[in-house]
């Protein structure tokens, strides 16, 4: 399954479990404040003191409760995590560089875009990215997936470009100014129309001579730390 | 005893509750400047594209005021500067702090990092990092004014760590005879567990900015890759605080909600001792669960899903928090008085913000949620609104021994519930298209123009929030010159604040110290 499907079946899965949690909690207080209103102006509370057993296990319980439902949902996303970050072995890699206010795409070939991510159809694609200046953050609402934007690191995202169509990314950082203006478009074509789209792309950079890219250096040496 | 009468009494007051009230009105005249900033960002997201101000950092400088003047302006001052300062000594029976000179001093560092936070409004280069301030971006010259941000956040943490230190001593060593450890309210212990969480972690955040100054000023390159540093250094120095920070704030304010519940129920706190160790997990736990908001900044993948299960663990003394809240009520005798409808309020705000951060807590669900809107709109829910509501129902339940007078309940009752159906008319839908896809700190939306109708409705809640308030300042006016008289124990507490004080305490608090009967706890309502 493509890590944003997973991502949404596991998500309804957890609103389900809470929107449970909370609806008995909701029944429990309403309850709890009809059945205790004050009925006379002397009356006071007759909460019985409880036994030290008593206390104990309305300690234990309710953690053990509150436990299970937590190693429960951790079980789920656990699962869902290792979807997001094992990378699969035939991902076509793109070179993501941020900065103030716009995104620089650099595929294998050395064709670069700015705010536009065209990919084709059904490839697992993996992007290898990094900053030129501030912390931004590489968002994809339809694949829903960030990963921040670091100068002097490398980090990385894939997704799984399932459907046809054009959806948003932008930037989820706060990087000053322009920063709610810093968005593109992501979209997936057929692998023919991938095709001859890219070979556009290269005759048309192709008597433009060898320019340094967008995606310069980092001062730095950069660091894989993540992968 | 009374009131002091002239300006230099008031202004030159070492009297905890003098302090106290100082601390009040600093905290709700930062809450009047930060919540008209969130007025002037939701009206300018009410529709698309430039409305109130074409320059995008002029909305960046209301964000940045926003978040800063809420937190470290209103919230924590209010918490721990008034019921702190105003209620525990009365609480556990002390005549005044432990350092009442220290005390003062506490304030007027408050006062003055106020004061310098308002100062971005009219210096040229107004600091818009965010109240987070990450580098690189804090380090630019972009950001504006860095070095007054890094000041204001070092003030107010001098202000608070003065402050923990003297509450602490004051808690540990001024207690009335005959009060052990378990015998204090649950305001006490949640506030005293607040001053070690800030004593522990407040250092940290004054590090992180400093270096963040000497970085920017002085070229010394901690945070700055290109000089060897690491941009993540500060993300994590700085939530290693500034995520307890959220506890600071949940303790008391759940603290404040103990008290009215117990008092409006006149009933026992149900499970009083675990509900203490519970309040003490904090520490260790909340300590530990920073790393969550590194989540996506290129952690490595097993300490994240690491974090994630720390994170969730909070759940576990949250949760038993919530229990005996809601347990008190058991059997209780409720009066349904302004204070409880307040805090009824909060127990509906803080149901769908707990619920809602599980979610976040999950390194692979926040892969979709970090920084969006459903984040925004959780800690509203969690930390704004219902810390805010918990705020305003413990103003209104010392209202009478601070003026002497009653308060009009229906004045009382109608603001509590025209805030409430504001914010979430306001925050819920922005939830919503969180989930959907819409980002946190946007000056503008064109890229997601099918949320401007929920956007539009946002921003009329906002309005019904702000009539609310307006109606709520009106009736503390009206309660301070023309309420009716009230007693000295106006709710029949059983809390010394209320049994052993005159109508308004006056200077020392107790005519004689209180001596406390065996088994006496601030709860003991079925004994005469």
């Amino acid at each position: 399954m493509a890590p944003h499907e997973h991502y949404d079946h596991v998500l309804h899965e957890i609103f389900v479990d809470l929107t449970i949690i909370g609806v008995i909690f909701l029944i429990l207080t309403v309850y709890l404040l009809f059945a205790y209103k004050r009925k006379n102006a002397g009356d006071v509370g007759k909460q019985p003191k409880l036994s030290t057993q008593a206390m104990l296990g309305w300690l234990i319980i309710p953690s053990a409760l509150f436990l299970a439902d937590d190693l429960f949902l951790f079980a789920k996303a656990w699962d869902l995590h290792d979807n997001y970050r094992k990378v699969p072995k035939d991902a076509y890699e793109i070179k993501v560089t941020g900065q103030t206010w716009s995104w620089s795409y650099e595929y294998p070939n050395g064709v670069t875009t700015t705010n536009e991510l065209v990919v084709p159809q059904g490839q697992p694609v993996l992007l290898r990215m990094t900053s030129n200046d501030v912390i931004h953050s590489h968002y994809m609402n339809k694949f829903r997936v960030t990963e921040d934007v670091v100068p002097g690191r490398v980090t990385y995202e894939w997704f799984m470009p399932n459907e046809l169509g054009e959806s948003v990314v932008t930037c989820r950082e706060y990087c000053g100014m322009l920063h709610s203006g810093m968005y593109g478009t992501v979209k997936v074509v057929s692998p023919a129309d991938f095709e001859s789209w890219m070979a556009a792309q290269a005759s048309a950079a192709a008597p433009a001579a060898e320019q340094p890219t967008a995606a310069a250096q980092p001062a730095a040496p950069a660091t894989a730390t993540t992968l | 005893m009374a009131q002091p009468k002239t300006v230099k009494e008031w202004v030159f007051s070492c009297d905890h509750k003098i302090l106290g009230i100082w601390y009040l009105i600093g905290s709700i005249a930062a809450f009047a400047v930060a919540g008209l900033m969130a007025m002037l960002i939701r009206i300018e997201l009410g529709s698309l594209g430039p409305t109130l101000t074409e320059d995008p950092n002029v909305y960046n400088l209301w964000l940045t005021m926003h978040g800063a003047v809420m937190i470290l302006g209103f919230q924590i001052p209010a918490l721990l500067g008034f019921f702190a300062n105003w209620a525990v000594p009365i609480m556990i029976g002390a005549k005044d702090m432990a350092f009442p000179r220290v005390n003062a001093l506490s304030v007027w560092l408050f006062w003055s990092g106020v004061l310098l936070a308002l100062s971005n409004y009219v210096i040229p280069d107004s600091f818009n990092g965010m109240w987070t301030g990450y580098p690189p971006y804090s380090e630019s010259e972009m950001a504006g004014n860095t070095a007054l941000y890094t000041m204001i956040v070092v003030v107010l943490g001098m202000s608070s760590v003065f402050g923990a230190v003297n509450l602490a001593c004051t808690v540990a060593f001024m207690r009335a005879k005959g009060m052990g450890w378990f015998q204090m309210n649950v305001l006490t212990w949640a506030v005293f567990t607040s001053n070690i969480i800030q004593l522990i972690f407040i250092p940290v955040l004054a590090a992180s900015v400093l270096l963040l100054t000497l970085d920017k000023y002085l070229g010394f390159g901690f945070y700055d890759p290109t000089k060897g540093g690491d941009v993540l250094l500060y993300q994590n120095l700085f939530w290693f605080y500034s995520h307890p920070a959220v506890y600071v704030i949940l303790l008391p304010f759940l603290g404040v909600c103990f008290e009215i519940v117990a008092t409006f129920s006149r009933n026992q706190i149900f499970n009083y001792k675990v509900l203490i160790w519970a309040i003490i997990a904090f520490i260790p736990v909340g300590g530990d669960v920073w790393i969550h908001h590194v989540f996506v900044a290129g952690m490595p993948n097993w300490l994240r899903q690491l974090q994630s299960f720390t994170t969730l663990l909070i759940s576990i003394p949250f949760g038993l928090m919530i229990m005996s809240l809601v347990g008190t009520f058991y059997k209780g005798s409720i009066e349904f008085r302004t204070p409880l409808h307040w805090v009824i309020g909060v127990l509906f705000m803080i149901l769908i913000g707990g619920l809602t951060g599980i979610p976040n807590a999950l390194a692979s669900i926040d892969y979709g949620l970090s920084d969006s809107y459903a984040i925004m709109s959780h800690f509203h829910y969690v930390m704004a609104m219902s810390g805010t509501m918990a705020i305003f129902g413990g103003v209104y339940y010392y209202l009478p021994k601070l003026t002497g007078r009653y308060y009009n309940e229906v004045m009382g009752k109608i603001s509590c519930w025209l805030f409430f159906i504001g914010m979430n008319v306001t925050m819920a839908p922005l939830y919503l298209i969180g989930l959907d896809g819409m980002s946190r700190r946007y000056y503008d939306y064109q890229q997601f123009p099918q949320f401007e109708a929920t956007q539009h409705l946002a921003t009329y809640g906002v309005y019904i929030a702000a009539a609310g308030i307006l109606i709520m300042l009106v009736s503390w006016i009206h309660c301070a010159v023309a309420g009716a008289k009230a007693p000295a124990n106006p709710w029949g507490s059983k809390s010394l604040e209320f049994t052993h004080t005159e109508v308004i305490p006056g200077p020392g608090n107790f005519l004689e110290p209180p001596v406390l009967p065996a088994g006496w706890t601030p709860y003991n309502y079925d004994k005469a």
